[in-house]
C-alpha cells in the first residue's frame, strides 16, 4: 500500500494496555493480543469498534485488517454499532431460560421500552442482542452489566440494578 | 513432509480395493489418485485442509462415527467403505444441511450446468425438502469489477478465503461473523487487489463467486472448450477458451503443473473482452490523399509490395511485437531478409544495445519455471515481477514461503507478496552502483580482488550495507540465481547492468536470467526477429538497424507488425516522429489506431488472440503451440497467411507453405541446439546515465499489449495505468511540491501537466511515473533526466 489513511491512532493508554497483553505471547505470535487489544480499544471508544479502530490494531498487531475484523464480528462482547453508556447482557442459554430468563429479559425491554439489540432514547443503556451461556449457572437466572456478574436475579433485583445505573 | 527419505507406505483397503499411499497422506488423496468418487466441496488440492463442508464423509471400520476423507490420515490396514449405507447417510444429510440455507434457483443462477453442488445435489440431495422455514438472504458484495458475488449461495467452503491467504499471498477475504450469521468477503468497501483474485471465480464451487464480464451470456453447454496458450506475460499459463459460435466468451485455466499449475492471472483470464474491441480492424485499408478508403485484399497487397519494392533495403524496416507468434515473426524477418534488409527488431522496451553482440542466444529464465520454487536465495534487478509475470511471482513465493532468501535491487520499493530479505531501493543511477556494490562484496567474500571497472562503478556507499547482506545470502545458498527485470532492461545501463549481474551469478555459483516480457520475447530472438542476429539467434554477416538505430537514422519504408507504437514502445514520441518522418508504412494489426492512422499508409487487418494458430517459447523455452478456436473477424486473416501472401506476391523464393505447422517446424529445425544456456557474460562497464531528478516508469500491468488495454473490466481495476508524478516526501519538500499539486514534467523537449503525489515507496532523485497513458507516451524514455516545474498551464515559471 502507497499510504494507509487510517484515521485512527491507537492512544498512548492503548498501547502501554496492548503492550502488556503482548509480553505474554511470543513475540512472532502477536496476533495473539487480539481480542484483548479490541477490548482496550473498545472500552476507550465509548463501547463499540470502528473499521479505522479495527484497522489500527491490525496495523498494531501486524495481522491482516480482514483477520482482526473476523474477530470483531464473531464475538458478542465486541460491538460495531454505537451504543449506550452501559451494557446489559440477560443470558438465555438453559439454565436461565428454566429460571426465567425470558421474564427478566421481558420486564427490561417494558422498562426501558426497547427491544434487544437496541439503545435506550436516553443513550443510557444497551441491551445486547443475544448472550448465550456465560458460565455462572449455578446462580441462574443472571446477567452482565457493564462487564460485572449479577446472579441469583429476580425482578426487583434487576430494578434495582438498572436504576442505579447512570 | 521431509524429502529427505521416501516416507513409508501404508496400505488400506477402499470399497475393498487395495490401495498404497506414503504415510501421513489423506484419504481422499489416494481415493482420487485411484479415481473413487468421494463428493466434496471444501477440498482442493492445492489448499489447505479445513474440513469443514463435512460432505467427504465416509465410514471407516472399528470407527463409531464417520470421518472426512480429507482430514482422516491413512493408516496400515485401514478399511474403508465410501459408499455404504453409514456413509451414504452421513453424505445425504450434509447435502440436506448445506441446501438449508441454499437457494434452489439454479435456473437463474450464473454457475447453472457447471455447478459442483448442484451436481452433487442430483445424486445426494431429496426430492423434497423438509425445512420450512425462511432461508437466511446475504447482502452481495462489490468486491471489484472481475468478480461477481451471489453471497446468499455462498456454503462457506473457505476455499476462496485460503485461496487469498495461501496462493495470492494477500488476506483480503474473511469470513465475518458467525453461526448462521457468517458471510465471506472482504469486510469493507473496496477491490480486491490480488492480480490473481479471478481463480476465485473457478474455486468456488457454488454461484457464490462467479466471472463479472461473463455473468449472464452464456450457458456452460452451450460453449466449446479448445486449450491455447495465454498471450500475455512470458509463462504461456495453459488456458481453455471458451466459445460459443463465433465469438470467445471466456477463459479458464488449463492444469500443467510444470507452468501455470492450476492458476492464471487476471490478466489471461479477463483479456479475452479486447478482441471485440469497438476499434477492430475488419478490412484492409489504404490511405490516399490524406483519407483513408477500404480495399480489397488483393489491392492492398500489392499497394504493399509496390511499396516494399521501391523502398531501398538499407531504409527498409520492420518492427514486430513481441507478442507475434513464432510463424509471425519467422516469416517477417525472413521477407525483410529475402528483400535484403536486416533491420528488423521486436525489442520495443530495450533500453540500451551497446552490449546485444554478447546478450544469449536464449535470453530467458535460466531454470524451469518449476525450479524457481527450489531456489535457496535470488536477487532480482529492475522488476515488479509480482505484476509483470504474476505466476512466477507465485513460484518465488513458494521459495520464499519455503525458505528462499529473496532481495531486489529496484527504483521503486514495490508491494510484493512474499517476504523480502534485503532490498536495496535506489534511483536509476543509482540502480548500476548498488548492482556494483554486489558485485564488489562478492569478489571480495571469494578472496577476489576486484576489478577497477567494477570498483570505479561503486558509487552508491549508502547501500554497501545492504549490498553485503545480499551477497553474503547468495554466496551462502546452495542454489542462487539471479534475474534481469523489465526495469533492468529498458535501463539505459542495462548493458552494464547485465555484465554485473552475470559476474554475480558466476561468483556465486548460480545462473543469470531473464525475466521476458511478453508471451514470445524469447521466441522472437530464435525467430530472427532481431538486427543483429538470425535465425536460431545466429550471427549474421549484415548487421541491421535495431529499433533505436532506425528512430535515430532514419527509415523510409516500414512494416509495423502487430505494434501500436504510442504504446508498445519504450519511447513513443520519437518512435512515432520517425514513423512519421518515413515515407510508406504498413501496419499489420488486429486493431487501428488514432497514431496507426496518422503514421501509416496502408492497413492491413489480422487474426486476433484465439483467432489464429501459431507458437509461443516461454521463458524457460517450451514451445506451446495452440490452434484458432474462433475464425478472425471480417476480412481479418492470421498474418502467418497475409505474410506467406506477400512473399509470394513479391516473388520470394520459400514462401510456399500449408499450414502455420510447416513455418513452426522449419524454424524448429534451424534452433536445435540453441538450448536454454542464458551463462553468456556481458562485458560493458560505462555508464551512460547521469546523475540528477530521474524518472523512471514500470508498464502497468494492464498496459503491456493491444489486448489488455482494450479489455474493460481489467481497466476498471486498481491496477489501470494512471498519469501521477510519485515523488518520496523529502523530494517534495525539496521542490517545494505539496501533495495533490498540479506541476509540469518536462522531459527533453516534452512537456506534461501531472499530478504530484507523495510515495513512501519511491527513493531520492527519482519520479515514478508509470507508462501506460496517452501522456506518459509523450514524455519520452522510460527512464531518464526529468525535471518537475511548479505550476501549471499557460504563463507557468
Amino acid at each position: 500500500m502507497a499510504e494507509q489513511s487510517t484515521s485512527y491512532t491507537l492512544s498512548e493508554t492503548a498501547r502501554t494496555e496492548i503492550d502488556h497483553w503482548l509480553a505474554k505471547f511470543p513475540a512472532e505470535q502477536k496476533r495473539s493480543a487480539v481480542i484483548a487489544a479490541l477490548t482496550v480499544v473498545q472500552s476507550e471508544e465509548g463501547g463499540s469498534l470502528t473499521t479505522p479502530a479495527m484497522d489500527a490494531v491490525a496495523a498494531y498487531l501486524d495481522m491482516p485488517p480482514i483477520a482482526v475484523y473476523e474477530v470483531g464480528t464473531f464475538y458478542s462482547m465486541f460491538d460495531l454499532h454505537p451504543v449506550g453508556r452501559h451494557k446489559i447482557s440477560v443470558c438465555k442459554n438453559i439454565s436461565c431460560m428454566l429460571m426465567g430468563a425470558d421474564d427478566i429479559v421481558a420486564h427490561l425491554q417494558n422498562k426501558l421500552a426497547i427491544k434487544l439489540g437496541e439503545t435506550s432514547s436516553d443513550g443510557r443503556i444497551t441491551l445486547i442482542q443475544e448472550e448465550e451461556c456465560l458460565a455462572a449457572c449455578g446462580g441462574a437466572p443472571m446477567m452482565v452489566v457493564d462487564g460485572h456478574y449479577h446472579e441469583n436475579l429476580t425482578i426487583e433485583s434487576v430494578d434495582s440494578i438498572v436504576d442505579g445505573l447512570e | 513432509m521431509s524429502d529427505s527419505s521416501t516416507p513409508e507406505m501404508v496400505t488400506i483397503e477402499v470399497d475393498g480395493q487395495e490401495l498404497q499411499g506414503p504415510a501421513g497422506a489423506m484419504l481422499i488423496e489416494l481415493t482420487d489418485k485411484a479415481c473413487i468418487d468421494i463428493p466434496r466441496f471444501c477440498y482442493h488440492d492445492k489448499l489447505t485442509i479445513a474440513a469443514n463442508c463435512r460432505m467427504c464423509l465416509v465410514e471407516v471400520e472399528k470407527v463409531p462415527k464417520p470421518l472426512p476423507a480429507c482430514a482422516t490420515p491413512i493408516m496400515e490396514g485401514m478399511k474403508v467403505f465410501t459408499k455404504s449405507d453409514k456413509a451414504r447417510m452421513a453424505q445425504k444429510g450434509t447435502m440436506e444441511f448445506l441446501l438449508v440455507n441454499h437457494p434452489l434457483d439454479c435456473p437463474i443462477c450464473d454457475q447453472g450446468g457447471e455447478c459442483e453442488l448442484q451436481d452433487l445435489a442430483l445424486g445426494y440431495g431429496r426430492d423434497i425438502s423438509r425445512f420450512s422455514e425462511n432461508k437466511r438472504v446475504v447482502a452481495d458484495k462489490d468486491i471489484g469489477p472481475l468478480v461477481a458475488t451471489d453471497m446468499t449461495r455462498c456454503i462457506h467452503c473457505t476455499r476462496c478465503v485460503r485461496f487469498s491467504e495461501e496462493i495470492a499471498g494477500i488476506r483480503e477475504l474473511g469470513a465475518t461473523g458467525r453461526g448462521e450469521n457468517t458471510e465471506i468477503g472482504i469486510y469493507i468497501e473496496g477491490s480486491m487487489q490480488s492480480e490473481l483474485s479471478g481463480n476465485i471465480i473457478d474455486l468456488c464451487p457454488v454461484g457464490a463467486l462467479t466471472s463479472k464480464p461473463f455473468r449472464f451470456t452464456a450457458r456452460a453447454w452451450e460453449l466449446v472448450q479448445q486449450p491455447s496458450i495465454a498471450p500475455h506475460d512470458s509463462v504461456g499459463s495453459n488456458i481453455l477458451v471458451h466459445a460459443r459460435g463465433s465469438q470467445i466468451m471466456r477463459v479458464v485455466p488449463d492444469r500443467n503443473e510444470s507452468i501455470n499449475e492450476v492458476w492464471i492471472s487476471d490478466r489471461d483470464r479477463f483479456s479475452y473482452e479486447g478482441i471485440g474491441s469497438d476499434d477492430r480492424l475488419t478490412t484492409p485499408r489504404i490511405k490516399t490523399n490524406g483519407v483513408w478508403h477500404d480495399v480489397e485484399w488483393q489491392v492492398a497487397l500489392q499497394a504493399v509490395a509496390d511499396g516494399l519494392r521501391t523502398t531501398s533495403a538499407d531504409q527498409l524496416a520492420a518492427i514486430t511485437s513481441p507478442t507475434s507468434t513464432l510463424e509471425e515473426l519467422y516469416l517477417a524477418q525472413k521477407l525483410m531478409r529475402a528483400l535484403g534488409s536486416s533491420n528488423i527488431d521486436h525489442r520495443l522496451r530495450l533500453g540500451d544495445v551497446r552490449d546485444q553482440d554478447s546478450a544469449p542466444a536464449f535470453p530467458g529464465l535460466g531454470c524451469s519455471i518449476a525450479d524457481l520454487e527450489s531456489l535457496d536465495a535470488a536477487l532480482v534487478i529492475g522488476s515488479n515481477i509480482r505484476k509483470d509475470q504474476p505466476i512466477l511471482a507465485h513460484r518465488l513465493r513458494k521459495a520464499s514461503n519455503a525458505g528462499a532468501e529473496l532481495h531486489f535491487i529496484n527504483p521503486v520499493d514495490f508491494d510484493f507478496v512474499f517476504s523480502v530479505a534485503n532490498r536495496l531501493i535506489i534511483g536509476p543511477a543509482g540502480m548500476v552502483g548498488a548492482t556494483a556494490a554486489v558485485a564488489a562484496a562478492l569478489l571480495e567474500a571469494n578472496g577476489k580482488s576486484v576489478p577497477a571497472d567494477i570498483r570505479n562503478l561503486c558509487t552508491a556507499s549508502e547501500v554497501d550495507q545492504g549490498a553485503k547482506a545480499i551477497a553474503g545470502s547468495l554466496q551462502q545458498a546452495p542454489r542462487s540465481m539471479v534475474f534481469l527485470g523489465a526495469i533492468a532492461e529498458s535501463h539505459p545501463d542495462y548493458s552494464v547492468l547485465r555484465s554485473l549481474a552475470c559476474t554475480i551469478a558466476s561468483e556465486c555459483g548460480g545462473q543469470c536470467g531473464y525475466l521476458p516480457q511478453s508471451a514470445n520475447s524469447v521466441g522472437a530472438c530464435l525467430a530472427g526477429a532481431q538486427p543483429h542476429r538470425g535465425v536460431g539467434a545466429s550471427t549474421v554477416s549484415d548487421s541491421g538497424r535495431g529499433l533505436a538505430a532506425l528512430v535515430e537514422g532514419g527509415m523510409s519504408g516500414c512494416v509495423l507488425l502487430g505494434v501500436e507504437p504510442e504504446a508498445d514502445c519504450d519511447d513513443p514520441a520519437h518512435v512515432i516522429a520517425a514513423l512519421e518522418d518515413c515515407g510508406f508504412v504498413v501496419s499489420m494489426h488486429a486493431f487501428t489506431t488514432e497514431t496507426l492512422e496518422q503514421v501509416a499508409d496502408v492497413m492491413l487487418p489480422i487474426a486476433a488472440f484465439g483467432e489464429t494458430s501459431g507458437t509461443f517459447v516461454n521463458a524457460e523455452g517450451t514451445w506451446q503451440s495452440f490452434s484458432g478456436v474462433v475464425p478472425p473477424r471480417g476480412d481479418a486473416r492470421p498474418a502467418w497467411k497475409v505474410l506467406r501472401v506477400l512473399g509470394n506476391v513479391l516473388d520470394v523464393e520459400g514462401f510456399e507453405y500449408e499450414s502455420s505447422e510447416q513455418v513452426r517446424d522449419e524454424l524448429h529445425r534451424a534452433c536445435e541446439g540453441v538450448g536454454t544456456d542464458t551463462s553468456q557474460h556481458g562485458n560493458c562497464y560505462t555508464t551512460a546515465l547521469d546523475v540528477g531528478l530521474m524518472r523512471v516508469a514500470d508498464v502497468p500491468i494492464y498496459s503491456t499489449d493491444a489486448l489488455v488495454r482494450r479489455s474493460p473490466a481489467l481497466q476498471k481495476t486498481g491496477d489501470a495505468a494512471s498519469f501521477l508524478a510519485r515523488i518520496s516526501h523529502a523530494q517534495a519538500a525539496q521542490l517545494g511540491l505539496s501533495d495533490g499539486e498540479s506541476v509540469s514534467v518536462v522531459q527533453g523537449d516534452a512537456r506534461q501537466v501531472c499530478t504530484v503525489v507523495t510515495d513512501t515507496r519511491v527513493p531520492e532523485s527519482t519520479v515514478w511515473l508509470s507508462c501506460g497513458t496517452a501522456k506518459a507516451a509523450m514524455l519520452g524514455a522510460s527512464i531518464g533526466p526529468v525535471s518537475l516545474e511548479k505550476g501549471s498551464g499557460e504563463g507557468m515559471l
